[in-house]
């Protein structure tokens, strides 16, 4: 018979369960498969009741982050090949999030701290379509290239011990995408959004461990994110001092 | 079951529904707009979209020229007040993404870069490195965010369109996570639920890319027309299907054979050079470059690997520089998907299904036949695209026709009479069915259904295709169909069954399938990318039409023909590499 592999995943259907519990699966083990087909192996040849998100299997629609042996990860984007068919491989919903059934996790807290931070161009003098783009150069562009390429995967909120301690915490995403408009060079709202980020307290309870930009799948460094925003407070915070008239 | 109201409902929150939204919200702030979509929107399809979008901006450009490699590719099966419409709004739309924020690559002046595409012979593709959907999605769901009169039902799965009298007045939808069925009652809808390469084994498109708009509007009466063109991208990873994006070639990348020898030279696409060429050789169009694969094969002159035929794609002479600079994910996804570094390997590819050209029948507008209906983006065929897609124009579709859906249903909608109560029987009617179906105690199980549908598929409407094969995709189509009545869910639970859309997603595909199989049955040419090997010619005499086909009330497709809109271009000869 050809090799397999276990895989023991979190169950949790709340019509029958207060808790959840763990079942176990064993499928081929694939070399060619991310663990994500493997899910999929359980979904279309064994059970076809667990439950999990998932889209475009080339790890750009952010659908399927899970822990995995008590890591975030995107299971599209994980080689089966990581794990050893020896031992189970232990498949939870993203931790942090409230869990709706199995794998699948409530992320409308998510979605509203998104929202909060205004991700999108704030400035005054919006040009009409007409006249043209506005300019940027290949400089400035690199300037926040990086913080757009968030794919709202989460991974980083299930990383970050703040989260887990803080639920109301803008937390990593969120704030790396409010420093991807404040460092664009088309836009004026950094202060609109410094306001909406100050009322957030559990930012200065990051504690730079970075678990968040560890976890990242697309080396977004939402760590370095929190860290520009935390100068720039303190910046404002040493000119209020310092000018306490309301220069800034 | 609770009843929800707003004035205009869209359905999708990809490209061309999030445009349609902020256009409605724009035009109207004084109605109440809703997207329902089965996804959260960011995780649309357009999100893997990577080469770029189409739209005249540079001075060396014309809008007529544009025009005329859209029509030219589309094999003239466009319409073409349609075309020249697009090629106006194009640019106007693409600056407003880039007001609205969207990272676009930048030359060293800080205008927009804009690079080579098939089918195109002028540069005017626009880019954001290579996840130009990604970054057109995200910065589309970020802007909604500030238009508070937008209302949003996300994961919600649609099942019915309610129709009364000729008139659309809403839909019927799951709400995934409870289970618990509703109604939305709209003035008016469009569709924007993207297309359906799902009925296909090998394609580049998600799972959730199922057709659901196309079967809703079908189902409804509305004619899905030129159902028989559906678009095979010449560069898709053999094992996976995952694209890669035609920017390879752009930036400079050959398709070789197993000798080494970049063969479109043999199929009428030009002669080789060191650099890219427009409109010629790896920069022809999609039709013809999947094709001309399927002639290698013939000639025994591709590779054969553990997942079939393959071709490689060579862009180690773009240096990794440039690859890492506008071809990161190519390299990313080579890297994880493949197990290749494509800075010093060839990468294996073969045709997979990418796109469909047709979808619900629109006027220039996204109006359907059904009053109230509208439709845009890869569910609508507002016939722009004809027989054949270029390349980077189904972005910009989205936007243009988003954008027009969006402001013409929002004034219909401002117009129009409440629906009143008309529908409430239908609505039990469809809460009945999805009851059942949840309770479906069969034998059938959705995974294998779904694989043999697939299969038969690619046998007979794949790139070649043939009457008797044709003939014969269908009776496999009506049987599965029998068993689909048949269904085994191991799913009861009323807490987010994603069992239960499978079920009703695959009876989408079936349907669509059927139609698909109908519509190149009854094509007796070739044009663009329907090719019978049985009829090899284009007909212009009998086929510069589009097809239409009805919903019997037996379930079977009636097809029809309209007519093709010659504005300026009469129909010519598609010269490619000359």
């Amino acid at each position: 018979m050809a090799e397999t592999i276990k895989l023991t995943v979190a169950r949790y259907r709340p019509e029958e369960q207060s808790e959840p519990t763990f079942q176990s699966y064993d499928v081929p083990y694939n070399k060619d498969w991310v663990l994500l087909d493997a899910l999929n192996h359980v979904k279309n040849e064994i059970d076809g009741s667990l439950t999990f998100r998932w889209s475009c299997r080339m790890g750009v629609c952010g659908s399927c982050g899970m822990m995995v042996n008590g890591v975030p990860k995107l299971t599209c984007a994980v080689p089966l090949t990581d794990y050893r068919p020896s031992e189970p491989v232990r498949i939870e919903p993203l931790q942090f999030f409230p869990v709706i059934r199995d794998l699948v996790v409530d992320i409308t807290s998510f979605l509203g701290k998104l929202s909060s931070v205004k991700p999108w161009i704030i400035r005054d003098d919006v040009e009409a379509t007409e006249v043209a783009e506005y300019r940027q150069s290949p400089a400035e562009l690199d300037d926040y290239k990086q913080f757009s390429m968030c794919i709202n995967c989460m991974l980083c909120y299930s990383a970050c011990p703040v989260v887990g301690l803080e639920s109301e915490f803008a937390g990593p995403a969120a704030i790396a995408l409010a420093q991807r408009y404040n460092l664009d060079s088309r836009d004026a709202g950094a202060e609109e959004r410094q306001d909406v980020l100050n009322e957030h307290e559990g930012m200065w309870g990051c504690t730079f461990v970075g678990e968040c930009t560890k976890v990242c799948p697309k080396n977004v460094d939402p760590a370095g994110a929190i860290q520009l925003y935390k100068m720039a407070t303190a910046q404002d915070w040493m000119k209020s001092m310092l000018l306490p008239w309301g220069a800034k | 079951m609770a009843e929800f109201s707003c004035d205009l409902l869209i359905v999708g929150g990809g490209g061309a529904g999030l445009r349609a939204s902020i256009a409605a919200a724009e035009a109207r702030p004084d109605l109440d707009v809703a997207v329902v979509s089965k996804v959260y929107p960011m995780r649309s399809h357009t999100v893997a979209a990577e080469g770029g979008a189409a739209a005249v901006i540079k001075p060396e450009d014309t809008t007529d020229a544009h025009a005329y490699d859209t029509v030219s590719g589309a094999d003239w099966l466009c319409d073409q007040d349609v075309v020249e419409a697009f090629v106006e709004e194009a640019p106007r739309e693409m600056v407003q993404l880039e007001h609205w924020g969207c990272p676009w690559s930048r030359e060293p002046d800080g205008t927009v870069a804009v690079r080579p595409f098939g089918g195109m012979k002028v540069k005017r593709t626009w880019f954001a490195a290579d996840k130009t959907g990604f970054h057109m999605l995200h910065t589309l769901f970020q802007t909604s965010l500030k238009y508070k009169s937008v209302k949003r039902y996300d994961e919600w799965f649609v099942t019915k369109l309610l129709v009364d009298d000729g008139r659309c007045l809403g839909v019927v939808a799951i709400e995934i996570a409870t289970g618990r069925i509703h109604s939305i009652v709209a003035k008016a809808v469009i569709l924007c639920t993207g297309g359906c390469g799902k009925i296909f084994p090998f394609t580049t498109n998600a799972n959730i890319k199922n057709g659901d708009g196309m079967a809703l509007a079908y189902r409804a009466g509305a004619p899905l027309k030129d159902m028989e063109f559906v678009q095979y991208h010449p560069t898709g990873l053999p094992q996976t299907g995952i694209l890669i994006t035609e920017a390879a070639r752009a930036e400079g990348g050959w398709l070789v054979n197993k000798d080494g020898y970049r063969y479109l030279q043999d199929y009428d696409l030009g002669t080789p050079e060191p650099k890219p060429v427009l409109r010629s050789m790896e920069l022809g169009p999609r039709d013809r470059l999947s094709q001309a694969f399927v002639k290698e094969l013939e000639r025994g002159r591709t590779l054969e690997g553990p997942y079939g035929a393959y071709v490689n794609l060579d862009i180690r002479q773009i240096g990794e520089q440039v690859i890492d600079k506008r071809l990161p994910f190519v390299r990313e996804l080579c890297l994880k998907y493949a197990n290749i570094d494509p800075v010093h390997e060839l990468i294996p590819v073969r045709p997979v299904v990418h796109y469909m050209m047709g979808g619900v029948h629109t006027d220039i507008n996204g109006a359907t036949p059904i009053a109230g209906l509208y439709a845009a983006g890869e569910v609508a065929c507002v016939s722009l695209n004809g027989a054949n897609r270029l390349g980077s124009n189904s972005l910009t579709e989205c936007l243009v026709f988003g954008a027009r859906a969006g402001r013409v249903a929002a004034e219909y909608a401002a117009r129009a009479e409440p629906a009143g109560g008309a529908v409430s029987a239908q609505v039990r009617d469809e809460e009945r069915r999805l009851r059942d179906l949840l309770e479906s105690n069969g034998t059938e199980r959705i995974a294998g259904l779904r694989a043999e549908m697939q299969a038969a598929m690619e046998e007979s409407a794949g790139i070649y295709r043939t009457g008797a094969g044709l003939k014969q995709g269908t009776e496999t189509m009506g049987r599965l169909r029998q068993h689909a009545r048949n269904l085994k869910l191991d799913d009861r639970s009323a807490t987010f069954n994603t069992e239960l859309v499978s079920a009703l997603e695959l009876e989408y595909m079936l349907e669509l399938a059927e139609v698909i199989l109908r519509s190149a049955l009854e094509r007796t040419e070739s044009r663009g990318a329907h090719q019978r090997s049985d009829f090899p010619e284009r007909n212009d005499e009998r086929y510069l039409s589009h097809s239409l086909a009805y919903r019997e009330a037996d379930g079977a497709a009636r097809i029809a023909y309209l007519p093709v809109t010659i504005t300026r271009w009469p129909p010519g000869a598609r010269v490619y590499g000359r």
